[in-house]
């Protein structure tokens, strides 16, 4: 189902770059060039690239303050209609509630899904078991099975289990996936063997090597597949869509859908700041973690 | 069930086939002949029931059409080309030595004496993985042949019914002519491939893409006309996002990944959308184009006086703009891999190049992208992806589908069918359909990985 949430070292992956982004610093500091990129079309180029790429939301923040009538007569200057805009979409459509549908959903699954992707990974890496061939292609296969192929089964399962309009429904067919499982076997797998030598001479069991030794060597990678993870959740849409048919019960993504109109007419001042509301928490956490999953992206490298 | 003097004749047929494809093999794998064919007899047995059998031979049925046992022939053909693949791979004893070096590299500083711990360990994958994925993927099986009501408690089979009224060729001769010209060009492909000089392979990787393109048009043909748009316009709109997008990325790649004053917060500004939902991009372009008080249109009117028509009425344009936002929302990733691929590109070649005297245009051409290729390959089949199941989302807020179908991708078409159509059969079958395209293209990827788009560096 994570389309893009496809990480470099699982399987399908190539080889992924090692330099990342962080290291172009690094590259500068051996200081042969003020490089031959520093022209100032080059710069122009950029900017004005940015500001394409930009567009499309720095408009809805123009249009998230004004009327419908600024709207239709082109306005390119804020308008004075953000507070009332404001109103319809926090207390009249109640976007507070969506909002914290999602952010429950979005958390347990990263927060579950880094879990049982640290247990399984741990067990492919540093324990041997019979069947281990078959686990691993077990595992494996469900990288080409998205979700939406069997969307329409997962629906008639779930709702055998009568979990229609609950959290479990959002979350629970969720909480494992092989991209995490993968990720962390290659991250643990590309550690020295010294270091669980190491530690089983000391007399740790493979559980405290997890939470000692691998949990804080783990943190890029970890941080990289929570953005992925968070991303993935916040972003569903087709199985709230199908799953949930309570306003309660409902997402932010779906949920935006009742502000395209208000009162008979179509309204675009609410619409546009609900989607940029609905933005920030997905937003935030890609900015706040940008190091970890920059450096989680070089990490999964397959050397 | 029961078992048709025909069915038994196409089991037979197919553990012939199997005995003598395999044994005809047996000395390249250095496996004695009898065991090859036997082997192979089995495993063109074993391929086709596995379809046949959940199946009950209905397609074999008296009520079966000519479709439906054509279709139940070709399922069997597969199941059975399947079979003996594996059972090739199974037999082959440099393989299975392999196997068991490759298998356990990853595993090292291993624990001794936690016999079930792994399996603790495993649990919580496991389960999700049997009864949200393996499950589900069963059950679609199930569906796929049933009339199923959503909300109704009781389903009829319908065999392959779900399926075979998909197919309706306008055109029989030619649909089975172009079926031909691709078997053709595909054999005739390989052979080529095999003959090892540089020649013939690059003639036989020209007749493999030809094949490509056959193969799609006969899909094409294949389809009843209503079927025939969905898939049309699922190709439109993936091949466009695909195209567009990765061209796009790959300059403004080029552009930013050199050290430079600001390059941190280019790149930054450059990569946020990957956090953008497919929704609300949709969102965002519903307003930007809208047909009344688009800001675009206006403008394009005011400056150039262009006037775009409506999208809610004119399908390419609609087809466009589901096109443009998908390229926007995707853009990020792309570049994330693009830019981090460029830095990795060895900078003694882009100089020496440039001291041979190759221009801007030629170094990107013949260093560049060559170097990127293996990205641009990963990219590809994430970004087909993307487009086959997550514009799902741009497509239901931007146009919902219309006008008119223009825009209703296979992934829309399904949830239409399925859920305000209430026909969860008919929709899992499509989902099938869907699923074996993205089959089609795990195959394709894991058969080019480490072929021709490696580059050593």
């Amino acid at each position: 189902m994570s389309t893009l949430g496809q990480v470099p070292g699982t399987p399908a992956a190539p080889a992924a770059p090692q330099t990342s982004f962080v290291a172009s610093q690094h590259r500068r500091r051996f200081g042969q060039r003020r490089s031959k990129a520093d022209r100032w079309y080059n710069h122009l180029a950029l900017i004005v690239i940015c500001f394409a790429i930009g567009f499309p939301v720095l408009y809805a923040a123009l249009v998230a303050t004004q009327g419908n009538a600024d709207f239709f007569a082109f306005r390119l200057t804020p308008g004075d209609m953000l507070g009332e805009n404001w109103n319809v979409v926090w207390n009249t459509r109640q976007l507070g509630g969506y909002l914290l549908n999602s952010t429950i959903q979005a958390i347990v699954i990263t927060v579950g899904k880094t879990i049982t992707a640290l247990l399984a990974g741990l067990a492919f890496v540093h324990l041997r078991f019979p069947g281990k061939w078959w686990v691993f292609w077990f595992v494996l296969v469900t990288l080409m099975m998205p979700t939406e192929i069997s969307i329409i089964a997962l629906f008639r399962i779930v709702s055998f289990f009568d979990w229609g309009n609950t959290m479990y429904a959002l979350t629970i067919p969720f909480l494992a996936s092989a991209t995490g499982a993968f990720l962390f076997r290659q991250h643990f797998a590309n550690l020295p063997s010294e270091l669980s030598e190491a530690a089983q001479l000391d007399g740790a069991s493979p559980t405290q090597y997890l939470w000692r030794i691998l949990l804080p060597l783990s943190w890029n990678v970890i941080g990289a597949l929570a953005v992925i993870q968070f991303i993935y959740s916040w972003n569903m849409y087709l199985w709230p869509l199908m799953i949930i048919t309570e306003q309660s019960s409902q997402v932010v993504q779906v949920g935006l859908g009742t502000l395209r109109t208000i009162g008979g007419g179509q309204t675009y001042g609410p619409l546009m700041l609900g989607a940029l509301v609905a933005s920030i928490p997905p937003t935030l956490v890609f900015i706040l973690l940008q190091k970890q999953f920059l450096a989680g992206f070089s990490i999964a490298s397959d050397k | 069930m029961q078992l048709t003097f025909s069915a038994v004749l196409a089991l037979v047929a197919s553990a012939t086939l199997g005995a003598v494809l395999l044994g005809a093999v047996a000395s390249r794998i250095a496996r004695p002949v009898p065991l090859a064919a036997g082997v192979g007899a089995v495993a063109g047995l074993v391929g086709p029931l596995l379809f046949y059998v959940p199946l009950r031979f209905c397609t074999f049925g008296p009520e079966a059409e000519p479709v439906d046992l054509l279709f139940g022939l070709t399922l069997g053909a597969t199941g059975t080309l399947l079979a003996l693949r594996i059972a090739r791979t199974l037999l082959d004893p440099a393989g299975a030595k392999q196997r068991a070096v490759k298998r356990d590299t990853t595993t090292h500083g291993v624990f001794r004496g936690h016999p079930f711990l792994p399996w603790v360990l495993l649990a919580p994958t496991l389960l999700i993985l049997i009864l949200f994925l393996y499950w589900p993927a069963l059950y679609t099986l199930d569906l796929s042949t049933q009339l199923v009501r959503l909300g109704a408690p009781f389903s009829v089979d319908r065999c392959v019914l779900n399926f075979t009224e998909l197919i309706g060729p306008s055109s029989p001769t030619t649909t089975f002519g172009v079926l031909l010209a691709t078997l053709v060009l595909f054999v005739a492909g390989a052979w080529l491939d095999r003959r090892g000089d540089s020649r013939s392979e690059r003639w036989g990787s020209w007749l493999t893409t030809l094949g490509v393109g056959t193969t799609l048009l006969f899909l094409y043909l294949l389809w009843t006309s209503s079927y025939q748009r969905v898939f049309t316009v699922t190709l439109i709109i993936s091949a466009g996002t695909v195209v567009i997008g990765l061209v796009i990325s790959i300059v403004i790649a080029y552009l930013a990944y050199q050290p430079m004053r600001g390059g941190a917060i280019y790149r930054t500004l450059l990569i946020w959308p990957y956090a953008i939902s497919p929704p609300i991009a949709g969102i965002l372009f519903f307003v930007i184009f809208d047909p009344n008080a688009g800001i675009i249109e206006h403008w394009l009117n005011t400056l150039f006086g262009i006037t775009l028509p409506n999208y809610r009425q004119d399908p390419m344009l609609a087809q466009a703009l589901v096109i443009l936002a998908s390229v926007w929302k995707t853009l990020g990733y792309n570049l994330l891999f693009y830019i981090a691929g460029l830095q990795n590109v060895r900078t003694d070649l882009l100089e020496a190049a440039s001291i041979d005297g190759a221009n801007i245009w030629q170094r990107f051409r013949h260093v560049v992208i060559p170097a990127l290729s293996p990205i641009t390959f990963f990219l590809v089949v994430t970004n087909l992806t993307y487009a086959f199941f997550e514009t799902f989302g741009t497509i239901d807020y931007l146009t919902a589908g219309g006008p008119a179908g223009a825009t209703s991708v296979a992934m829309y078409e399904i949830y239409r069918v399925a859920i305000p159509g209430r026909d969860l059969g008919r929709g899992a079958a499509q989902s099938l359909i869907l699923f074996a395209g993205v089959i089609a293209l795990t195959a394709w990827q894991f058969r080019s990985t480490g072929r021709r788009v490696s580059y050593g560096n």
